[in-house]
């Protein structure tokens, strides 16, 4: 499998740390209720089919969020963080 | 069967091989494979099959076999299951037949042949069902002893070998007629190309076909295309190399045969892994004949056609008398071009009725093979035509039941491939691997000009979809007969049905097994396989898989495509676990991280452990000392009394600038660093998002806008990653970097009361208690070398780190370690330091295990209520606060002198050690030799709540029970004045 980093182009997906979806950048506010965290945390949605996830390139130290699909295997870009939110 | 003299064009006739087989000294030539160079000795019988141990010879000439199946020895290695028709000979090579015994031509076990009966696909599952205590005692031991192809070696493999990565434009897999074409068209449009051939010359069927091309004998036009992209220097031709998978992402895995066929190269490569990244790929591969199954058609001496015209042509084995049994037109024009040739085609049997005949040989129409005759091998073949039939005496029955496309990976993203009925066989369908198209025989084109052309075709639009441009080639002239088969998979005549026809060679699987599976309610292709164990021997069905759904479609009543296929996976062909994992064994396994000290280190005697990646000092065992302990208890000695020295460079070291970087930090840490003074250090505690802890460390500040952080060995990869993402995905607008710099800085740590006498003697400027108090630090220099110096601690004394340039830290540890020597101390080691850190309760991953939250440890108060922090909100969460959590406590036995282990579990004195009673878990001890006793530190259950009680310390993995009691974790000089000293 190949990612695109946003930094590097793609590259092999061993560079890659992957920690799922990208719901991760989507953090509640501090005072926001303790259901909003749980979603934060814990609640995923288990696609088949398109999807968005964060992998890491620990040799650059860029993180992805790369949209792909869990049915197919195919890659479709990469964005860094700051746009992909 | 016997070698024609010169002849067989891919021999070197000059160079003679001697091998062995079976003990017997046997030669050939250079260039022969370990079964031509057999065959060309009038071997036939080279192994036995899975289940009935029947007699087997080679059937193929290529990697597909699944008779010849061998056992090959050279230099005390040893490999089985190894196909004669890949394995080339070399000087050294000891084959032998294997599931045999005592001899391939009397093999105890065919004793399973008569047993046959009894031995139906199943017998498994009716045979051993009771009695019920039998099936472990006795059945499975019993069919575990009889059950596996070959055998495996016994001793460790130690030969080398490789894995490695290759990109190209464009990955073309075959070099036959398709394949050279598509290479020739991308390689002179200056695409970067990479061939793969599968053989050890490339040409594919060019080289056995015997057809012309542009006028020239097909494998002389083949030579010179070779010749042509050898001399490419964007294009990589790789002979012995099967590509093996298709994979996501353009990535292709292939298997290069590299050193076994040679003799005596202890540091070659026996063979290498590659991964292949290409944009695109043409599959070219060719096509597979298969057998027909006809009543004993698997006796040595059976074998396809191509093959036997490949052995003629490429090796110069003549087959003796052959008898052809074929279905097509092909078949037919190969049998007349072997007879021109001088092979003896005695009968060319075809079902088909009304052929013309033809000169040459008798041509049979209408005739079918109904059985062989011959103990090991055959001798005679019997042909029903026209309700009569007759036996002919020959050395070799020839089957063509027409062409299998190899289409194998373009299945191998489980795409469901289209029977074409013209072939009578599956070709690929287009898109089943994204970037990979198919050429030539491989989708169905079987003429050598349609193959021609094809592969120029595949190459253009692959080449195009590159943006690359690719001047027309002309396509070479060449023969482009049509293909015409009448599908034909079984005989059926009377007398046959109570017959065994195989399908499967290796497995010993018959038509009969089949029409079972169906009889059985086994009718879905996918339960037939795994009740049969049709296709799952190691040619995973190549040769039998498509004429065995034949025989369950018509068993079933159903066509060909409404059957379907068994999923297509890969490996292609067997790939030894040694080339996957080349490079994993031993210190391969994962990357070494060796500190500065190392040298010194082990000349000193110490034994080393794994700290993370990193390689670290246990203790540093002096003479006279017979306990790793009492090493230990003599370094705490010098870090309590004079002074000790350790490589601490493992610890990882962040740097962190820009004018946001206070804010950032104050975000990441759960206390606030934005208030901390440029020279001065604070201990920090970061969490995760979920509220649980991180990982612990210390922050440094070097101005207002530059930070340093130090974090634990093993966290110090996992704290980068999150420093990235805070930063990437929350303050991307923020003015901060952070870059990780442990490998930058080597690190030492002196500590003890002699700690600053010690550290004054290398700087060039000495510190005093008041220029560089506890926890501040500053910047020094060492005969003129920049350094920081870090007055911090881990032992609870007093305690520097000095940080200089990793490339001089290995003269700094020794400078010090001699400066400790003279001043009464020395080195320690991690068992020291983890000693002197459990005297003072400090915690290591032991304790923040990944479970335990900041209120857990103690620390809930660092949780700063005046500014938002990572996993903040998470960490009040119900449930991680409270007296049901277990908290940081320590441990004290009764009995000094009774030792505490860690992992055990703590209950109530009582109450007996199961779940319900369980109050936590000691998670660190020791031996603490300043307090003359056992120490722990443990997370109980409303713990701080509890200090003075006694508790039961129970470890029943060792069968270990100690009484103890529960105290505050920290044991040695609780209020801290040694440290601030």
């Amino acid at each position: 499998m190949r990612i695109p980093c946003p930094h590097c182009g793609w590259r092999d997906s061993r560079e890659f740390t992957c920690i799922g979806s990208d719901a991760y950048l989507f953090r509640p506010e501090p005072d926001a209720p303790m259901s909003a965290w749980d979603d934060y945390l814990h609640n995923r949605d288990n696609p088949a089919g398109p999807s968005r996830d964060l992998w890491y390139h620990d040799p650059c130290g860029t993180w992805a969020c790369v949209s792909r699909d869990t049915a197919t295997h195919a890659v479709h870009g990469a964005t860094g963080l700051g746009d992909a939110r | 069967m016997k070698r024609q003299p010169d002849s067989g064009h891919s021999l070197d006739r000059s160079t003679t091989v001697g091998f062995t087989f079976d003990g017997r000294s046997v030669t050939g030539f250079k260039g022969d494979t370990l079964a031509s160079a057999l065959l060309a000795n009038g071997i036939r019988l080279v192994g036995r099959s899975f289940k009935y141990h029947r007699p087997r010879g080679i059937m193929t000439a290529g990697s597909e076999e699944p008779g010849a199946l061998v056992e090959a020895s050279s230099g005390g290695e040893f490999y089985p299951n190894v196909r004669a028709t890949v394995q080339e000979i070399h000087d050294g090579l000891a084959a032998r037949a294997q599931n045999c015994w005592p001899s391939v031509r009397h093999d105890v076990m065919a004793v399973n042949d008569l047993m046959s009966p009894f031995l139906s696909a199943g017998f498994y599952y009716k045979t051993f069902m009771w009695p019920r205590a039998f099936w472990e005692k006795l059945y499975e031991p019993a069919i575990r002893r009889a059950a596996g192809l070959g055998r495996l070696p016994r001793v460790h493999e130690d030969a080398p070998y490789e894995k490695t990565f290759a990109y190209c434009d464009l990955l073309v897999i075959g070099s036959g007629p398709a394949g050279l074409m598509a290479a020739l068209t991308a390689g002179r449009a200056g695409a970067r190309v990479i061939l793969a051939e599968e053989d050890r010359e490339p040409g594919g069927r060019l080289l056995s076909d015997g057809g012309e091309i542009d006028g020239k004998p097909s494998r002389v036009w083949a030579a010179e295309a070779v010749a042509e992209l050898s001399a490419m220097p964007h294009v990589r031709l790789m002979t012995r190399t099967t590509v093996t998978g298709a994979h996501d992402g353009g990535i292709y895995g292939a298997l290069e045969r590299v050193g076994l066929h040679l003799p005596g190269q202890p540091h070659m490569p026996r063979e290498c892994f590659w991964r292949i990244t290409a944009q695109r790929a043409i599959l070219a591969a060719g096509a597979l004949e298969r057998p027909i199954a006809h009543p004993g058609n698997d006796r040595p001496g059976v074998m396809m056609l191509g093959a036997v015209a490949s052995y003629w042509r490429r090796f110069g084995i003549n087959p003796g008398r052959v008898v052809v049994f074929g279905n097509n037109d092909g078949a037919l024009a190969l049998s007349r071009a072997l007879a021109r040739e001088g092979v003896e085609i005695v009968a060319h049997a075809d079902p088909r009725e009304g052929l013309a005949a033809t000169t040459g040989f008798p041509l049979l129409s209408g005739a079918q093979v109904t059985g062989t005759s011959g103990r090991h091998g055959i001798a005679s073949v019997t042909v029903a035509q026209g309700g009569s039939t007759r036996t002919i005496e020959a050395d070799t029955l020839a089957l063509a039941g027409g062409w299998n496309p190899t289409l194998h990976l373009a299945c191998h993203m489980n795409g469901r491939p289209h029977w074409d009925e013209t072939i009578a066989g599956f070709v690929p369908v287009p898109g089943m691997v994204p970037g990979l198209s198919v050429a030539g025989a491989a989708r169905g084109r079987f003429s050598t000009a349609a193959c021609l052309a094809d592969g120029a075709l595949a190459a253009s639009e692959a080449l195009s979809e590159l943006g690359i441009n690719a001047t027309a080639m002309p396509v070479p002239q060449a023969e482009d007969g049509t293909f015409s088969i009448a599908p034909f998979w079984q005989v059926s005549l009377p007398g046959t049905e109570k017959k065994r026809a195989w399908l499967d060679f290796a497995n010993d699987v018959t038509t009969k097994d089949v029409r079972l599976a169906a009889a059985e309610g086994y009718s879905s292709v996918e339960h037939m396989k795994r009740y049969t164990t049709q296709g799952m021997a190691p040619d995973q069905g190549k040769n039998s898989n498509v004429a065995a759904l034949a025989v369950l479609a018509d068993a079933t009543g159903r066509d060909i495509p409404g059957t379907g296929v068994t999923t297509f996976r890969p490996p292609f062909v067997p790939v030894s676990i040694a080339a996957l994992g080349a490079g994993g064994r031993g210190e391969g396994f994962a990357p070494l991280r060796r500190t500065v000290s190392e040298a010194r280190s082990r000349a000193m005697g110490a034994p080393f452990i794994e700290a993370g990646l990193w390689m670290r000092p246990s203790y540093f065992p002096k003479p006279g000392e017979t306990d790793w302990r009492d090493s230990c208890n003599r370094e705490v000695g010098y870090v309590r009394n004079a002074v000790g020295v350790c490589d601490v460079s493992t610890l990882g070291k962040i740097d962190v600038q820009g004018p946001d970087a206070a804010r950032f930090l104050d975000l990441l840490y759960t206390n606030t660093m934005s208030s901390l003074k440029p020279g001065r250090v604070r201990y920090g505690l970061m969490l995760r998002e979920d509220g649980i802890v991180m990982d612990d460390g210390t922050c440094a500040r070097m101005a207002t806008d530059h930070f340093v952080i130090t974090t634990t060995t093993a966290a110090a990869g996992q704290v980068m990653r999150h420093l990235d993402f805070v930063q990437q995905a929350f303050c991307s607008d923020w003015q901060v970097g952070a870059i990780s710099v442990t490998e930058h800085f080597a690190q030492i740590a002196l500590a003890g009361p002699k700690a600053r006498d010690v550290i004054n003697q290398v700087l060039d400027v000495p510190v005093t208690a008041e220029s560089l108090p506890f926890m501040a630090h500053m910047p020094v220099t060492l005969g003129g070398v920049a350094a920081r110096l870090y007055r911090i601690s881990f032992s609870g004394e007093a305690g520097y780190e000095l940080a200089v340039p990793a490339r001089y830290g290995a003269s700094l540890y020794d400078r010090l370690l001699a400066l400790t020597e003279a001043a009464g101390g020395g080195a320690y080691g991690m068992e020291a330091l983890n000693v002197l850190r459990i005297e003072k309760g400090f915690i290591t991953h032991a304790e923040i295990d990944g479970r335990v939250t900041a209120f857990d440890i103690g620390m809930e108060k660092m949780v700063s209520g005046a500014k938002e922090c990572i996993g903040k909100a998470a960490s009040k969460r119900p449930g991680l606060i409270g007296p049901e959590r277990g908290q940081l406590v320590g441990l004290r036995p009764l009995n000094p002198q009774e030792e505490l282990t860690a992992g055990a579990h703590l209950y109530p004195a009582a109450e007996p050690a199961r779940p319900e009673h369980d109050q936590g878990h000691v998670s660190s001890v020791c031996w603490s030799p300043t307090l003359g006793t056992f120490l722990g530190l443990a997370l109980l259950r409303n713990g701080r709540a509890r200090h003075g009680e006694t508790i039961r310390v129970d470890d029943g993995v060792r069968g270990k029970r100690v009484a103890a009691t529960v105290c505050d974790p920290v044991f040695f000089d609780p209020d801290g004045g040694r440290m601030r000293g």
